[in-house]
């Protein structure tokens, strides 16, 4: 009974091979927008997944009823899906204070995932088993043999997989680098200042109400952006999956690299699934050995355990390294003053 | 002040000189001009000025005792309130139910009374903030640099020459948050001239600035004025007040009840009386004048004990830096 007898090439291996799937970039993608909105903007969205949702149907919804080759399309009408719901959303709660459009978010994130599976609609979203059908025109642009498999060291996938993976962290990182451009502009230096005191801004003559409505759709877009990717991934748009804690896990990813820099989302994504992993093969592993026996713990309860650890993790994070891995110690210790 | 001198601030005031010193009288050239302006919180009439007008290219102090409403005033001038009844004319235009982003626009300009430095922007970024009809604050422009970085030099270079001028220069890097509290005023002056404004509202600037920036931010704002840029403010310091204001408009329980320069305003009844109450003028007894000079010593105390904080402070931050 020792720990040398755990299959540890194994428990490495889905560590790397998680920590940079196609759930990490997706999960990188949509806290990108939930940085957009919260670390440069300030706005609390708690509904990032209402607007993975909407890019995830816009794009389904266009191939399956409208343009089944026009895969352009698809994506700006997926773009336009999360836009409409970033104005339904923001229109009366961005002249509030900050925990109306929180309040807002969270709630609208839950009507869509209903709205999508509701028997009255049917007929456009398919209820429950969601869009099946929508992945050809996708795949199609894949230059990758479905039968071959691709990648080096642990990281080996089939055609398919390498190519939505390889999409998906494209993604990333053109999202990354126009949230980096942009934060260095001018239009993010407003953007930055209405998080820190929106009544100042106004005083220098620049429309506040408006610059947290073009984050708030940003953000929102790039959190289509995120759906999109996931379900051409998939091959499938469910609402199930868009429930609720997700966007929770969206925030998880953030807080964990680090809010308001450019790259954290992103780190933050990749330890977060590479960390999963790793406690839940590792937690397997130890069952399986008998090193922790089963009157204490089986097999099946391993995969709650591994939340109980992140949550712990992020505990002593917020105590040990408030500021994440990425963020500046200076900055917090100015809100102290 | 003895009458034979001239104060240099009356030379300033020269347009003001045949204005009679009475409520609601109007000015030769009006930046801004009030009326009926009423706001009310339920039942409490916070401002009900008849008639105000304000003298372009003049200092005006507006002070008042606490309560007095002229926050709220400064509020509802500067659009971040709306007023209940009221017509204000800025510059001959009516500016009505216009938000403050709009009246920054038109060139009027305020600042806070609790300073409203952007603590995690720099002492710069602050400063470009505050420049206005940039091309690089639209969302498409700011995705393409050559569009907007010479007009951001261009920018960067008027606030360094602002910087210099209230020798913030050499903090031009640093979070602003790590200004002091008088830097942080001077910041947010500094800040508000980037927009270039016609006329600037300043709310208390002088509250927790030591003396020693005293002087020097009173020497800003006569320069503003020198400049042609129409300045108002509230204050309670009266030696502030009497230092540079050109003409002094008295607030109490909502309205206006003196105009006039300075020296008048100390002598009007209504003032005092506001001020101190109507039965101030009483004699003191002895034991009440004891009190009130223990209470002096008090406030003596405190203020020293505060500047040994400041000074504790900020051997703190270098320690801490040097870390």
């Amino acid at each position: 009974m020792h720990l040398a007898a755990l299959d540890w090439g194994f428990i490495f291996e889905q560590t790397f091979a998680q920590a940079v799937a196609l759930n990490a970039a997706v999960y990188a993608i949509a806290a990108i927008g939930l940085n957009v909105h919260f670390g440069y903007a300030g706005l609390l969205n708690f509904g990032q997944v209402g607007f993975v949702a909407m890019g995830a149907y816009g794009m389904g919804l266009t191939v399956t009823y409208w343009g089944q080759d026009n895969v352009i399309l698809a994506v700006i009408v997926g773009m336009l899906f999360a836009a409409a719901f970033a104005l339904i959303l923001g229109v009366p709660t961005l002249r509030l204070r900050a925990d109306y459009l929180a309040i807002v978010t969270i709630v609208a994130a839950e009507i869509i995932r209903l709205l999508a599976r509701s028997t009255a609609l049917r007929g456009i979203t398919r209820g429950a088993e969601g869009l099946n059908e929508f992945v050809g025109p996708f795949r199609d642009l894949s230059p990758f043999d479905p039968s071959q498999t691709y990648g080096f060291g642990p990281w080996q996938y089939r055609g398919t997989q390498f190519f939505s993976i390889l999409l998906g962290w494209a993604v990333v990182l053109l999202c990354a680098v126009l949230v980096w451009r942009l934060m260095n502009s001018p239009w993010g230096r407003v953007v930055k200042a209405i998080k820190e005191d929106e009544d100042a801004v106004s005083a220098l003559g620049k429309n506040a109400y408006w610059y947290k409505m073009q984050a708030l759709i940003l953000g929102g877009v790039i959190g289509g952006f995120a759906g999109m990717v996931l379900a051409i991934g998939n091959a499938t748009v469910q609402p199930d999956f868009f429930v609720a804690p997700l966007t929770f896990f969206f925030w998880l990813v953030l807080i964990l690299g680090g809010v308001g820099k450019v790259w954290s989302p992103i780190v933050g994504a990749v330890l977060y699934w590479g960390l999963i992993t790793f406690i839940r093969n590792l937690g397997r592993g130890l069952v399986d050995e008998g090193i922790i026996p089963t009157s204490v713990m089986d097999t099946s309860q391993v995969d709650q355990i591994q939340f109980w650890v992140v949550g712990i993790s992020l505990a002593l994070l917020m105590i040990f390294r408030p500021q994440g891995i990425f963020g500046s110690k200076e900055e917090m210790a100015l809100d102290a003053r | 002040m003895p009458d034979s001198v001239i104060p240099s601030q009356e030379l300033q005031g020269v347009a003001l000189a045949s204005t009679p010193h009475e409520v609601g009288v109007a000015k030769p050239d009006p930046i801004l001009e009030v009326n009926h302006m009423r706001r009310t919180f339920g039942g409490l009439i916070a401002v009900d000025v008849e008639h105000l007008e304000i003298q372009r290219g003049v200092i005006t102090g507006l002070i008042g005792p606490n309560g007095a409403g002229k926050t709220t005033f400064f509020n509802l001038l500067s659009g971040f309130d709306k007023p209940d009844t009221g017509k204000t004319k800025f510059n001959g235009t009516p500016i009505d139910g216009r938000s403050p982003h709009n009246l920054a626009r038109l060139g009027m300009v305020r600042t806070f009374q609790l300073t409203k430095s952007l603590t995690k922007l720099s002492v710069m970024e602050n400063m470009k903030l505050g420049a206005k009809g940039q091309g690089g604050e639209t969302f498409w422009k700011a995705l393409i640099p050559p569009l907007w970085k010479g007009e951001e030099r261009a920018i960067e270079k008027r606030a360094l020459g602002l910087l210099e001028r209230f020798k913030l220069d050499h903090m031009k890097d640093e979070y602003a948050g790590t200004l002091s509290g008088g830097q942080r005023k001077l910041l947010e002056m500094a800040r508000a001239l980037m927009a270039e404004p016609d006329i600037i509202m300043l709310d208390e600037p002088m509250a927790g600035v030591n003396p020693a920036l005293t002087q020097s931010l009173l020497g800003h704002v006569k320069d503003l004025r020198d400049q042609g840029i129409s300045i108002v403010f509230v204050e309670h310091d009266m030696d502030v007040v009497r230092d540079i204001s050109d003409w002094v408009v008295v607030m109490s329980e909502g309205q206006i009840i003196a105009e006039g320069p300075h020296r008048t305003i100390t002598a009007n009844q209504k003032v005092i009386d506001a001020y101190l109450g109507s039965h101030h003028d009483a004699p003191l007894s002895i034991e009440e004048e004891e009190k009130f000079m223990a209470e002096d010593e008090e406030l003596w105390d405190e203020e020293l004990e505060e500047i040994a904080d400041v000074l504790h402070e900020i051997d703190e931050e270098k320690h801490h830096r040097n870390e």
